[in-house]
C-alpha cells in the first residue's frame, strides 16, 4: 500500500514538473526569436561590409574585422567619452542628492512633514517622455525662448546665444534633464536601503554621541554601500544607453564638435541615416560587451557572500573584539 | 450614368489643359484616357511648397478633407506624405517606400515624388523613376519651353528624362531698398548691382554696411550657393573621393572673415533670428535667395504682423528688391518624379503636364507667387512687359532680370552626394565661423560625419 | 510611605552635583534642538528648491500652452492664457501633424505590449516558483542574465529580421517581444515567493483543476497588486519608447507620439505656431503625469517592492 502510495506520489511530482517547462516555453520561444536571434544576427553583421549607397545595397560582404577597426579608428571612442562625460556630470549630483534625501526622509529626529508631497514630487519627471522633455528644453533653451530672454532681461549675457554652440551648456543642459528624470527613483531606492538598516545601530550611535555627519560616514554609507553600487553601477548601464534626451535636444546634431554626441545616436545614424549595419553591427557588439561587463559587476557584487566579511571588516571586528574585551575588564 | 459624366467632365477638362500644351500623339502602351487607375494617388515630399502650388492651380483640384487628403474631380484621392528632410529622414523613407512598391498595395504604392536639385541625379539615375516620355508620355512638344538645365539634371545616363519642374532657380541677392539708399545713396537696382558685381566689390560694401551699424549678410551659409555652384568639378569624382574645389574654400574663408569682422549675424539658415533678420527688427542688408524663396520665405519673415494682409505698410512689405548679385548661380529646385510601379501613370501625366508644360499655369504662378517658372513663352511675356512690376519688391520687374540670365544656368557639376556634403560642410565649419574649433577640427568633423552617411566615399588624403 | 519617597526624590534632585548635571544636560538638549530646527530649514529649503526645479518646466509648459504663438514670442509668463481651446483645435486640425492618430497609435501598442509583458511574466514567474525541474536553477540564473543586458543592443537584428519577413513599418516587432521581460519576471517571482502558499495550489489540484485553470483562477488575483504596478511601468515605458520604433515605423499615419515630436523638431520647431507645439508636448506628456497623480503612492511603492535586493 506504502510503495503504491509512493509511487503514485512521484508520478504525481514528475507530471507536475513538466509544467514547469510548458508555462516556461513562451518566454523562451519570443525570447529566442525576438531577442537571441537578433542579437546573433547582430554580432554577424558586425563582420560583413553591409551599407546602402542610395538606392542600392552593398554587400554584405565578409571583411573580418575591418569594422571594427573602423570604428575605432573613427569616432566611437570620442562618442563614448560624451557618454560617460554626460553620466558623471549628471550621476554626482544625482547620487549627492538622492543620499541626502534618503537620509533625511529617514531621519525621524527631523520630524518632517509633507514627506509624502516632496517624495511624489521629485519622482514625477521620471514619466516623462523624455523625448518630450527634451523638445520641452530646447524650445526653453532656444536662441529665442524664454531662458535667453531672461538671461538677457538680467542682463547675464549681451545678445542672443545659441546653447548648440557652448560644449558645456549642452552637455550641462542634457545632464540636467537626466539628473531631473531619475534622481526621484534613485532617492526611493536609497531610501528603502537605509529603512533596511536597523534602527538599533542608530540608537547606539546617538548614545554614543555621533552627530549627523558622523553617524552618515561611519554607519549609514558603509551600510549602505551594497544598494548604493547596485544603483550606480545599473544608472550606468542606464547611462550607456543615453539617446532619446540628447538626440531631441541637439536635433540629432550632437551640438558643437559633435561633443554630446552619445553611443546611441552614433548607432542610431547608423542604423536609421546610411543603413551601414557592418559598423552599426560592430557598434552594438561593443556596446554588449560594456553593458555585459557591468552587469557583470552588479551580478558579482549582490550575489557575493553576505557572511563574508571584506578585510576591512573583519580588521574592525578584531580591534572591536579587543578593545570590547578591555572594556569588560 | 454618373460615370459617363464624369468621364465626359473629365475628357474635357483634359482637352482645356491640353489646348495649351498641344497634342497628345498616341504612343503605345501608355494609359491615354485614364481608365483602370487607381483610387489613390500617393505623392511624397520634404515640405508643403508644391502642395502649395498643386492646391491653387491644379484645375481637377476640388477640396482637402478632415485628413488632409485632396480630392479631385473624378474622385481620386490625393494622400500627401510629407517627411522633412533632416537626418536624411526624407529620403530614407523614400527609398524604403519605392522599393516596395512592386508589392505594395495599389492604395499605398508611391505615385509621384519630389527630389531636389541636390539628389535628384540619385534618383534620376536609378530603376525607382519613370522616363517621362517613353513611360508617361509627356511629348516633346510638351516639355519644348523647358530651359534646358531642368531637362539636364534630371536625364540619366541613357539619355532618359525622369523628372519634370515647374521652376526654375536663378539665384538672386534680395536687399532692403531703405539700407541701400542710407548707405549706398541709391535703391534703383542696377546702381546697386554696380556696387555687387563682384566678390570685391560685394566684400566693400560689407565694410561700408558695418560702418554704418548693418550686417551684410545674416547666416554663416547665406552665401554658400554662390560659391559652391560655381565649382569647376562634381564634388565626388569617379573613384568616390570628395573633391574639395577651391571655390568652396574661398566660401569658407571669406565667410570666416565675415564672421570675425562681425559683416554677418552668425545665424544658421532658416533659423529663428536669421527669418527674423528679415522683418522690421532685423539689420540686415541683403539675403541670397532664389526666385522660389521671395514668396515662400521672404515675404512672410518681411512682415510685422503675420495675420494682417500682405500690403505695403506691413513690415518690410514693398521695401525688398533683388538683383543678380556678385556671382551667378542656381539655387534649389524641386522635380517631380513618377515612381516606378505606380497605379495611376496617367495622373501622374497629367499633374505634371499641367503644372510644369503649361504655359497658362505658369504665367499665374510667376505673378501670384513671383516665382520663376519653367515656361519660357510665359518668362518672356512678362518680362517684357513694361507694366509689370511686383509690389512685394517695391514695383520691380524682377522677371526681366531673369529671363536673360536663367537660359545660361549650369548643372553640369552635379553629383548624387551633394545634398550630404553641402549639408555636412555647412554644419561642420558653422562651429568654425564661430570660433569653437579650428579649421583642421572643422574638416575632421566634416569627414566623420560623411562617414556616416556615404560610408563609400573616400578622404583624399594630402 | 510614598510622601517619604517623594522627599527622598526632592533632597536627590537638590543637591549640587545634580543640579549642574541637569543643567549640562538641559544645555546640550537645547542645543541639539537648535541644532536639529537648523537642520529642518536647511532640509525644507532644499526639498522646496528641488520641488520647484521639478515642477517648473512642467509650470512653462501648461502656461504656455494656453498662450497664443504672437503672445510666446514675446516672452515669459507667469499667468495662463486663454488659447487653450485654440491651440488644442489647432493642433488636431493640422493635418501634416496626425496627432490624434498618433495618441490612438501609441495606446493601442502601449496597452499591448503592457499586457504581454506582464501575462506572460507572471505565468513564466509562477512556472519558477511552483514547479520542480530539472534545471530550474540554471534556466532561472540565465533569466536573470539577459536581465541585464538592454534590448536595444539587438536592434540591428531585429531590425534585419523583421525586414526579411516584411514586418517593417508594422506593431508586431514592437509588441511581440515584449512578451519576454526577464526584469518583470524577476520581480513577480520575488512578489510570488513572499505571498503565495503553495498549499492553495495542492488543495485546488485535490479539487481537480488543471494547471492553468489554476493559474488563471488562483494565482493571478493574488498577483494582482504586482501586476498592476508592472502593467503601469510597462505601459509608460512602451509610451515613451523612441529609439526602435523610430527604425520600424515609416508611414506618418502609423507613428507614435515621440515619433510625431521627433519629426516636428527635425523641422526646427520654433518657426512654427508656438502655440501648437507647446499644446503638442502638453499632450505627450501631462496625461502620464496626472494619472501618476493619481496613483502615486501605489507607484512609488511599487518601486521598492521587489526590486531592492539584500
Amino acid at each position: 500500500m506504502d510503495k503504491r502510495m509512493k509511487i503514485n506520489k512521484r508520478k504525481k511530482k514528475m507530471s507536475y514538473a513538466k509544467w514547469g517547462y510548458i508555462l516556461l516555453i513562451p518566454f523562451f520561444v519570443v525570447f529566442i526569436i525576438f531577442q537571441f536571434i537578433p542579437l546573433m544576427q547582430t554580432f554577424y553583421y558586425s563582420f560583413y561590409e553591409y551599407y546602402s549607397i542610395g538606392l542600392s545595397e552593398i554587400g554584405p560582404n565578409f571583411v573580418g574585422f575591418s569594422n571594427y577597426v573602423k570604428i575605432f579608428q573613427g569616432s566611437i571612442l570620442k562618442y563614448a567619452g560624451n557618454t560617460l562625460i554626460l553620466w558623471i556630470l549628471c550621476i554626482i549630483p544625482q547620487m549627492t542628492i538622492s543620499l541626502l534625501l534618503a537620509v533625511w526622509f529617514t531621519d525621524i529626529r527631523l520630524h518632517l512633514r509633507a514627506t509624502g508631497f516632496f517624495k511624489t514630487v521629485i519622482y514625477m519627471p521620471n514619466l516623462v517622455m523624455a523625448s518630450a522633455f527634451g523638445m520641452l528644453f530646447q524650445m526653453l533653451f532656444a536662441s529665442n525662448g524664454p531662458i535667453v530672454d531672461l538671461l538677457m532681461d538680467w542682463g547675464w549675457i549681451e545678445e542672443t546665444f545659441n546653447i548648440n554652440q557652448s560644449v558645456w551648456g549642452t552637455r550641462g543642459v542634457i545632464a540636467l534633464m537626466n539628473f531631473l528624470m531619475w534622481f526621484g527613483n534613485t532617492t526611493i531606492l536609497l531610501m528603502a536601503g537605509v529603512m533596511g538598516i536597523d534602527n538599533s545601530v542608530y540608537e547606539a550611535a546617538t548614545i554614543d554621541g555621533s552627530g549627523p555627519f558622523k553617524t552618515f560616514f561611519h554607519i549609514t554609507m558603509p551600510l549602505l554601500m551594497p544598494i548604493f553600487i547596485y544603483v550606480v553601477i545599473t544608472s550606468l548601464i542606464g547611462g550607456v544607453q543615453l539617446f532619446d534626451v540628447a538626440q531631441i535636444f541637439t536635433s540629432g546634431s550632437g551640438a558643437v564638435n559633435n561633443s554630446s554626441k552619445t553611443l546611441m545616436m552614433y548607432l542610431y545614424k547608423l542604423i536609421g541615416t546610411s543603413k551601414n549595419y557592418g559598423e552599426a553591427g560592430a557598434v552594438s557588439v561593443v556596446l554588449f560587451v560594456l553593458t555585459a561587463f557591468l552587469s557583470f559587476l552588479v551580478f558579482a557584487f549582490t550575489h557575493r557572500n553576505p557572511n563574508k566579511l571584506s578585510r576591512k571588516q573583519r580588521r574592525l571586528v578584531k580591534e572591536y573584539q579587543l578593545k570590547g574585551g578591555e572594556k569588560d575588564a | 450614368m454618373q460615370k459617363k459624366i464624369l468621364r465626359l467632365v473629365v475628357g474635357v477638362g483634359t482637352i482645356a489643359a491640353l489646348c495649351s500644351c498641344g497634342d497628345t500623339s498616341n504612343v503605345s502602351g501608355i494609359n491615354t484616357d485614364g481608365t483602370n487607375e487607381g483610387d489613390v494617388l500617393n505623392i511624397r515630399c520634404w515640405n508643403d511648397e508644391f502642395q502649395g502650388r498643386f492646391r491653387s492651380y491644379y484645375p481637377d483640384y476640388m477640396e482637402t478633407d478632415s485628413d488632409g487628403n485632396d480630392i479631385l474631380r473624378d474622385g481620386t484621392k490625393v494622400v500627401w506624405t510629407i517627411t522633412a528632410n533632416e537626418d536624411n529622414a526624407y529620403q530614407n523613407a523614400l527609398d524604403v517606400a519605392l522599393k516596395a512598391n512592386e508589392t505594395a498595395d495599389a492604395d499605398d504604392k508611391v505615385d509621384m515624388f519630389l527630389m531636389e536639385a541636390d539628389y535628384a541625379l540619385k534618383y534620376a539615375d536609378s530603376d525607382y523613376s519613370l522616363d517621362v516620355k517613353n513611360d508617361l508620355g509627356l511629348t516633346d512638344y510638351d516639355l519644348s519651353q523647358q530651359y534646358q538645365y531642368t531637362k539636364d539634371i534630371v536625364t540619366d545616363s541613357n539619355g532618359a528624362l525622369k523628372g519634370v519642374s515647374w521652376q526654375a532657380c536663378p539665384g538672386l541677392f534680395a536687399y532692403r531698398r531703405d539700407i541701400a539708399k542710407e548707405v549706398l545713396g541709391t535703391d534703383d537696382p542696377d546702381e546697386v548691382q554696380q556696387h555687387l558685381s563682384n566678390w570685391d566689390d560685394f566684400n566693400d560694401v560689407a565694410a561700408q554696411m558695418k560702418d554704418k551699424g548693418y550686417y551684410m549678410l545674416s547666416g554663416y551659409d547665406d552665401a554658400y550657393r554662390a560659391y559652391s555652384n560655381n565649382i569647376s568639378n562634381p564634388l565626388v569624382n569617379d573613384n568616390d573621393e570628395i573633391v574639395i574645389d577651391p571655390m568652396i574654400e574661398e566660401w569658407i574663408d571669406t565667410t570666416k572673415y565675415y564672421s570675425d569682422m562681425g559683416y554677418n549675424h552668425g545665424t544658421t539658415l532658416w533659423d529663428t533670428t536669421w527669418s527674423a533678420d528679415q522683418g522690421p527688427n532685423g539689420k540686415v542688408f541683403g539675403f541670397f535667395y532664389s526666385t522660389w524663396g521671395i514668396n515662400f520665405t521672404l515675404e512672410g519673415n518681411s512682415l510685422a504682423d503675420p495675420t494682417a494682409a500682405k500690403e505695403l505698410g506691413n513690415g518690410l512689405y514693398g521695401q525688398y528688391a533683388v538683383t543678380e548679385g556678385p556671382a551667378s548661380f542656381y539655387w534649389g529646385g524641386s522635380w517631380l518624379a513618377g515612381a516606378k510601379g505606380t497605379d495611376n501613370p496617367y495622373l501622374v501625366k497629367k499633374i505634371m503636364q499641367t503644372m510644369t508644360c503649361s504655359r497658362t499655369v505658369a504665367k499665374h504662378l510667376t505673378l501670384d507667387t513671383l516665382d520663376y517658372t519653367n515656361n519660357k513663352a510665359a518668362m518672356e511675356e512678362i518680362a517684357e512687359d513694361d507694366t509689370y512690376g511686383s509690389e512685394f519688391l517695391g514695383g520691380q520687374n524682377h522677371i526681366a532680370l531673369f529671363a536673360k540670365s536663367a537660359d545660361k544656368i549650369d548643372m553640369s557639376n552635379i553629383s548624387p552626394y551633394d545634398q550630404g556634403i553641402n549639408e555636412g560642410i555647412q554644419t561642420s565649419f558653422a562651429d568654425y565661423f564661430a570660433g569653437s574649433v579650428t579649421k583642421e577640427q572643422a574638416w575632421d568633423n566634416f569627414y566623420t560625419n560623411i562617414a556616416e552617411v556615404y560610408p563609400n566615399l573616400q578622404r583624399i588624403e594630402d | 510611605m510614598l510622601s517619604s519617597s517623594k522627599s527622598l526624590e526632592v533632597t536627590r534632585s537638590e543637591k549640587p552635583e545634580n543640579k549642574r548635571m541637569k543643567i549640562t544636560f538641559d544645555k546640550a538638549a537645547k542645543r541639539s534642538k537648535i541644532v536639529v530646527i537648523i537642520r529642518k530649514i536647511i532640509v525644507y529649503i532644499v526639498l522646496i528648491l528641488l520641488s520647484i526645479l521639478c515642477v517648473f518646466p512642467f509650470y512653462i509648459l501648461i502656461v504656455n500652452c494656453t498662450r497664443s504663438n504672437f503672445e510666446i514670442q514675446q516672452g515669459f509668463s507667469f499667468t495662463f492664457g486663454n488659447f487653450f481651446l485654440y491651440n488644442w483645435e489647432s493642433l488636431f486640425s493640422d493635418t501634416n501633424i496626425p496627432m490624434a492618430k498618433a495618441l490612438l497609435n501609441s495606446l493601442f501598442i502601449s496597452l499591448c505590449t503592457a499586457t504581454l509583458a506582464v501575462y506572460f511574466s507572471s505565468l513564466t514567474a509562477y512556472a519558477f516558483h511552483q514547479y520542480n525541474f530539472k534545471g530550474k536553477n540554471a534556466l532561472f540564473t540565465f533569466v536573470l542574465l539577459i536581465m541585464m543586458v538592454p534590448t536595444t543592443i539587438s536592434s540591428l537584428g531585429l531590425l534585419t529580421l523583421a525586414a526579411k519577413y516584411n514586418l517593417i513599418d508594422t506593431y508586431y516587432p514592437l509588441i511581440l517581444p515584449a512578451a519576454a521581460s526577464p526584469i518583470i519576471v524577476f520581480y513577480m517571482r520575488q512578489y510570488l515567493d513572499s505571498v503565495m502558499p503553495k498549499e492553495l495550489v495542492e488543495a485546488a489540484r485535490v479539487d481537480g483543476s488543471g494547471e492553468l485553470s489554476i493559474f488563471h483562477r488562483i494565482v493571478i488575483p493574488v498577483l494582482k497588486p504586482a501586476m498592476a504596478v508592472q502593467f503601469i511601468f510597462a505601459f509608460v515605458a512602451s509610451w515613451n519608447n523612441y529609439f526602435f520604433p523610430a527604425l520600424i515605423i515609416q508611414s506618418t499615419n502609423k507613428k507614435t507620439v515621440p515619433l510625431i515630436i521627433a519629426g516636428l523638431v527635425a523641422s526646427d520647431p520654433t518657426t512654427f505656431d508656438l502655440g501648437k507645439v507647446y499644446m503638442l508636448m502638453t499632450i505627450a506628456i501631462i496625461p502620464l503625469l496626472i494619472m501618476y497623480l493619481l496613483l502615486s503612492k501605489f507607484i512609488i511603492r511599487g518601486v521598492t517592492l521587489g526590486s531592492v535586493k539584500g
